[in-house]
């Protein structure tokens, strides 16, 4: 039995690292690609990881509305629109002085050090210890309920969100109006 | 919950985030900073689903689905203006389209 839940507890982990690795390579992979392309590619992969380890806090629902949403119908529309666009190449660090990336490196790291600490201040007593949850934690029928009784008025919200950026969209992607010359799109 | 704790979640999201940042900070094809920052918007994610699991409550998981959401608008959104300057011939580089900074 012991036996049983160490191997369990083993495989949880090498599938964690695995997740992990992947996860972090592709994201590192996003910012340093120098084609818009491969960087899409990538974050594919970044976003497919993270769903794996969504899997594994039982987390199905967001797991699969991540492969879904995400890495299907998001990356499709981005990868469509970096063809139409055509990649240009540019390398990561180009253009603008030196001070700009030394600048920006310093900021991402004081950022990240930032949250670590907060975290660490703020929620470092009690990470140890996590509470068990029921069976029906994180599936579809469970978040269902949870989105019609408890957070009905997000739910909506939501809904009028993605309305708007719809609309948004299609102004701002529409046709620009011949002969008026650089008529905006209004 | 078998397997590594939550710190270790919220380590990855925390270098994830820090990822994203980095990405939207030194890159100028506005592509790649909209790609970076859905790294960021992930880092979250990852963070605010780490805690739902960690103090048993679905709030976190329905936080992280409405962040995927707005993730979507602004994705939308975003690709609407770079289509809208690529059809204007104006150059991709958040560099150069700086006429409303302040």
């Amino acid at each position: 039995m012991i036996l049983a839940a160490s191997a369990g507890n083993i495989l949880v982990w090498i599938v964690w690292l695995a997740a992990g690795f992947a996860c972090l390579a592709s994201g590192i992979a996003v910012v340093s690609f120098s084609n818009p392309f491969y960087s899409a590619l990538a974050l594919i992969g970044n976003l497919g990881s993270l769903a794996v380890l969504y899997l594994l806090v039982s987390a199905e629902f967001v797991a699969a509305a991540q492969v879904l949403v995400y890495a299907g119908a998001v990356m499709v529309m981005f990868l469509f629109v970096i063809a139409y666009v055509g990649p240009r190449l540019e390398a990561p660090w180009a253009g603008g002085p030196p001070w700009q990336a030394v600048a920006a490196v310093l900021a991402a790291g004081s950022l990240l050090t930032e949250i670590i600490v907060a975290i660490g201040l703020k929620a470092g007593g009690s990470l140890s210890h996590d509470r068990s949850v029921p069976g029906s934690f994180g599936t579809p029928a469970w978040v269902g309920r949870l989105f019609l009784t408890d957070h009905l008025l997000a739910f909506e919200i939501t809904s009028i969100v993605l309305l708007v950026a719809a609309v948004g969209g299609v102004i701002l992607g529409g046709h620009v109006k011949r002969g008026g010359g650089e008529a905006p799109a209004q | 919950m078998s397997g590594p704790g939550t710190a270790w979640y919220l380590a990855l999201a925390a270098f994830l985030f820090g990822t994203g940042a980095l990405g939207v900070l030194i890159r100028r094809n506005p592509l790649i900073v909209l790609l970076s920052l859905e790294i960021m918007l992930n880092g979250a994610n990852l963070a605010l689903i780490a805690f739902s699991r960690h103090v048993a409550n679905g709030a976190g998981q329905i936080f992280a689905l409405g962040v995927m959401a707005v993730a979507a608008s602004e994705v939308c959104v975003g690709l609407g203006l770079v289509v809208a300057l690529h059809r204007r011939r104006l150059a991709l580089d958040v560099d150069t389209l700086s006429e409303l900074r302040g």
